[in-house]
């Protein structure tokens, strides 16, 4: 796997470690109970595969997943602004999560041309898991397209959504990134390194 | 010296950590098995990727195969070898004894809506299709909810990849 390779799935891992964070955040609160339970299994989905693409990237430099997950500095990860945002507004948080997918969809599609075995076999089983997400995602977008609240969301969203596809336009962050990387890292930061759970 | 079947026996053994009434053998995430002289490696293919129970499923692979003799060596396949289409027949018939309704064959294309709305799942209690989809996402990733309505009985789908 080369150098820019490594670069495509830490953006990636990075996207879907912190869309699954933002999403965990719905657990409890969200309007409907079966909301409540979708949003809370696509959260561990994305995790799950933010996981899974960090451990490819480990295994190439030498290192391990949770070290690229959770040691770095919040200026260092390569996640889109889109995905930092804490939505705490329903049509918000649906306008995203149809525009995360759609995107998401494009590149799992490259992906799993890669002529790296070892990606394209990943991509492949992630694409299996996303079809649900994109299921939930087009009901929802069924559901709201002629609400007004949402369709202003997906507009004001979609401008932030092109990042999610292009390398150039990542790199800078929201300031909730900071607030989430500190509490998400808090553990890990209060433990001596290499301590296990 | 420990054989190939032996440890397959041993895996056999082990229940999925959260449905139970399955092994792991059952449920097609042990893709090889290969022994040399001490040492077991063990081809492992995740369910989906997000999945708690994967690490308790890799650490009693570990333990089994330790209390065989060996010394195993559990080696995570992240590539897309494992479907519900790997859950054996045997494993499908615990599952809706159970009262979990085992997943349709894997198509050629992703699912849509349409199929996961459509009343071709089947009740695990009273055998009928008139089930309608009450939510794609359920207790844990791999589970749909579903709700019988001759029985009256809602029930766990299991999810087809």
């Amino acid at each position: 796997m080369n150098e820019q390779e490594q670069q495509l799935l830490m953006e990636i891992a990075d996207d879907e470690l912190i869309l699954g964070w933002r999403d965990s955040e719905w657990t409890g609160i969200a309007p409907l109970l079966e909301e409540d339970v979708a949003f809370s299994s696509i959260a561990q989905n994305e995790i799950g595969h933010a996981r899974a693409l960090y451990e490819l990237v480990a295994r190439a430099r030498g290192t391990t997943a949770d070290e690229l997950a959770f040691d770095r500095s919040p200026d260092e990860y390569r996640c889109a602004p889109l995905v930092e945002l804490r939505l705490m507004d329903w049509a918000e948080t649906i306008a995203r999560h149809y525009l995360y997918e759609e995107a998401d969809a494009k590149r799992l599609e490259q992906l799993k041309q890669s002529e790296d075995p070892e990606i394209a076999g990943l991509a492949t089983k992630i694409d299996r898991e996303e079809a649900y997400h994109r299921i939930h995602a087009q009901m929802w977008f069924d559901r709201l397209r002629d609400e007004p609240r949402f369709v202003e969301a997906l507009e004001r969203l979609r401008p932030q959504a092109e990042a999610l596809l292009d390398s150039a336009q990542r790199g800078e962050h929201t300031a909730e990134l900071a607030d989430l990387w500190e509490e998400m890292t808090m553990v890990r930061r209060s433990q001596p390194a290499g301590t296990k759970w | 010296m420990v054989t190939e079947a032996q440890v397959w026996d041993a895996l056999a053994e082990i229940p999925d950590p959260e449905i139970p009434v399955i092994s792991l053998v059952d449920l097609g995430v042990v893709r090889g098995i290969d022994v040399d002289d001490r040492r077991v490696r063990v081809e492992f293919t995740p369910t989906f990727l997000g999945c708690p129970a994967l690490e308790v499923m890799r650490d009693a692979m570990a333990d089994s195969i330790r209390a065989l003799g060996a010394e195993p060596e559990i080696q995570v396949l992240l590539d897309d070898s494992w479907s519900t289409d790997r859950i054996t027949a045997a494993g499908r018939e615990k599952l809706r004894a159970s009262g979990f309704a085992p997943p349709s064959p894997r198509g050629i294309a992703a699912p849509t809506l349409v199929q996961l709305q459509s009343n071709a799942h089947r009740c695990p209690y009273c055998g009928s299709t008139e089930t309608r989809l009450e939510n794609i996402f359920g207790p844990t990733p791999c589970r749909s909810l579903r709700y019988c309505g001759s029985c009256k009985q809602p029930f766990e789908q299991f999810k087809t990849i």
